[in-house]
């Protein structure tokens, strides 16, 4: 048995002697998550909607794209060994490659980031935190897609 | 020994009859006191006790004979009234639903405040957040004829149907603090709070689904569910929650409920 013993005041000993009292109170627990003044007012809108319906659409084109990706570089032909320049110009000079590597770059750019936007809005708890997160990720994604669509565009392939 | 029934009630008691059907049991309780200290700290409790009675009982045992101090809610004590959702062992339950035979007693049984919400004592935490998300989405029939009904509203049993499932709730917190997407930062309005706007969108009689379905488009609305399940496992009363909130993002997406 842990405790049976129990004071006057039918306080059992874990309470211990309290080192509060009215003098020194207790810290209060702050309420959390209440809807304050601080909390936004209108979060509504059908941004979220949107986002949501854009990874499941996407996540479907991305099978194909995606896949398809893997097996040309890396199962056919011979495997990872054949990529080289040559390989890229060659598969670039054709403008279905040229689009099917700009919409999955698009594709999986836009939907890694907003996945990963909704990792950090269920994971980060400060605010500032999550703006930092966010920020970092926004520039990363913004950089990588302008690049990437940069090089499909004006890829040379007489380059020395 | 053709007739072993017979036999055996000639020759030996029942088993199980004569022998105490009473166990130890260990309880490991997370305790919690503002006043004491700011940290909450495990308490260990033997409880001699029948393993088919429930965690409730075994609580009211500790509080009524062991410690006084030991604070929880309760109220009904069958299941009905949703006051006493916690963490045993490390699943969200009913104490008065969980038989202590069913959740292994030969070793401690841990019991915990349901996480997410600001713990008070012991096992009582501050609901506020919760109903808050709760009166959010408008639990009330709202219609739009201005007049007082002269007589009940009918709907037929196939319409009464539909929304069955979600009128089982009894509020009791178990699914949103279930939900990783709530323990984050609260603000998600939580599995319970759908399944009572999914309770009034899909009622026939209702006309204010359209203006409830507006609340949960929110940024911490429906669209923040991540279909983990935690919730539908969580349901005392087997509400099969994650069905609910995508039957709600398909009303958004379609317009049709
Ligand atoms: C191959 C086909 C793909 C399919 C079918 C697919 C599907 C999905 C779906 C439906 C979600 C939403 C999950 C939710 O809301 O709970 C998701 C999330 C995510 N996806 Fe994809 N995806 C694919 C490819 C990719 C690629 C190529 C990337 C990386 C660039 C990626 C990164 C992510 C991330 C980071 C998340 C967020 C994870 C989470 O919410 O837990 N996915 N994916
Ligand atoms: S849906 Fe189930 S778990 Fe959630 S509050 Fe209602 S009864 Fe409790
Ligand atoms: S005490 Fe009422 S539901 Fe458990």
């Amino acid at each position: 048995m842990a405790t049976t013993e129990t004071t006057a005041s039918g306080i059992g000993p874990v309470e211990g002697a309290s080192q509060y009292s009215v003098d020194n109170p207790a810290p209060l627990i702050e309420a959390p998550r209440q809807r304050t003044k601080k909390s936004p007012k209108s979060t509504r809108g059908n941004f979220e909607m949107a986002a949501w319906l854009f990874m499941r659409l996407s996540g479907v084109v991305l099978v194909v794209l995606v896949i398809g990706h893997l097996l040309i570089q890396l199962v056919l032909d011979g495997g990872v060994s054949k990529i080289g320049f040559a390989f890229v110009a060659g598969r670039w000079a054709s403008p279905f490659w040229q689009v099917w590597d700009l919409l999955m770059l698009w594709l999986a750019m836009l939907h890694g980031a907003n996945g990963l936007r909704t990792v950090i809005n269920d994971y980060a708890e400060r605010a500032n935190t999550r703006l930092w997160l966010k920020g970092l990720l926004y520039t990363a994604t913004v950089f990588t897609i302008l690049l990437g669509t940069l090089v499909i565009f004006t890829f040379d392939p007489n380059i020395r | 020994m053709a007739t072993p029934v017979l036999d055996k009630a000639d020759s030996a008691p029942e088993p199980g009859f004569a022998d105490s059907p009473y166990i130890t049991v260990t309880f490991r309780i997370r305790r919690f006191n503002p006043e004491i200290s700011a940290e909450a700290f495990w308490d260990d409790f033997q409880v001699e006790i029948d393993p088919k009675e429930r965690v409730l009982d075994a609580l009211h045992k500790i509080k009524w004979e062991l410690d006084g101090s030991l604070t929880f809610r309760r109220s009904c004590a069958h299941g009905i009234c949703g006051s006493d959702a916690m963490r045993i062992n490390g699943k969200n339950r009913l104490a008065c639903k969980t038989l202590i035979k069913d959740i292994n007693p030969a070793k401690p049984i841990t019991v915990e405040a349901i996480k997410g919400l600001t713990v008070l004592k012991d096992l009582v935490v501050d609901m506020d957040p919760f109903f808050q998300a709760y009166r959010d989405v408008m639990p009330f029939l709202i219609t739009k004829d201005t007049n007082e009904p002269t007589r009940e509203r009918l709907q037929t049993a196939e319409d009464r149907e539909r929304f069955d499932d979600t009128t089982k709730c009894i509020l009791c917190a178990a699914c949103t603090s279930s939900c990783p997407v709530f323990w984050n930062d609260g603000q998600y309005f939580g599995p319970a709070a759908i399944v009572n706007a999914h309770r009034f969108i899909f009622d026939s009689r209702d006309e204010a689904g359209e203006q409830r379905l507006e609340i949960l488009n929110d940024r911490d609305g429906v669209w923040r569910c991540r279909t983990t399940f935690n919730c539908t496992d969580a349901c005392p009363r087997g509400i099969e929650i994650t069905k609910a909130i995508q039957e709600v993002k398909r009303a958004l997406i379609t317009r049709r409920y």
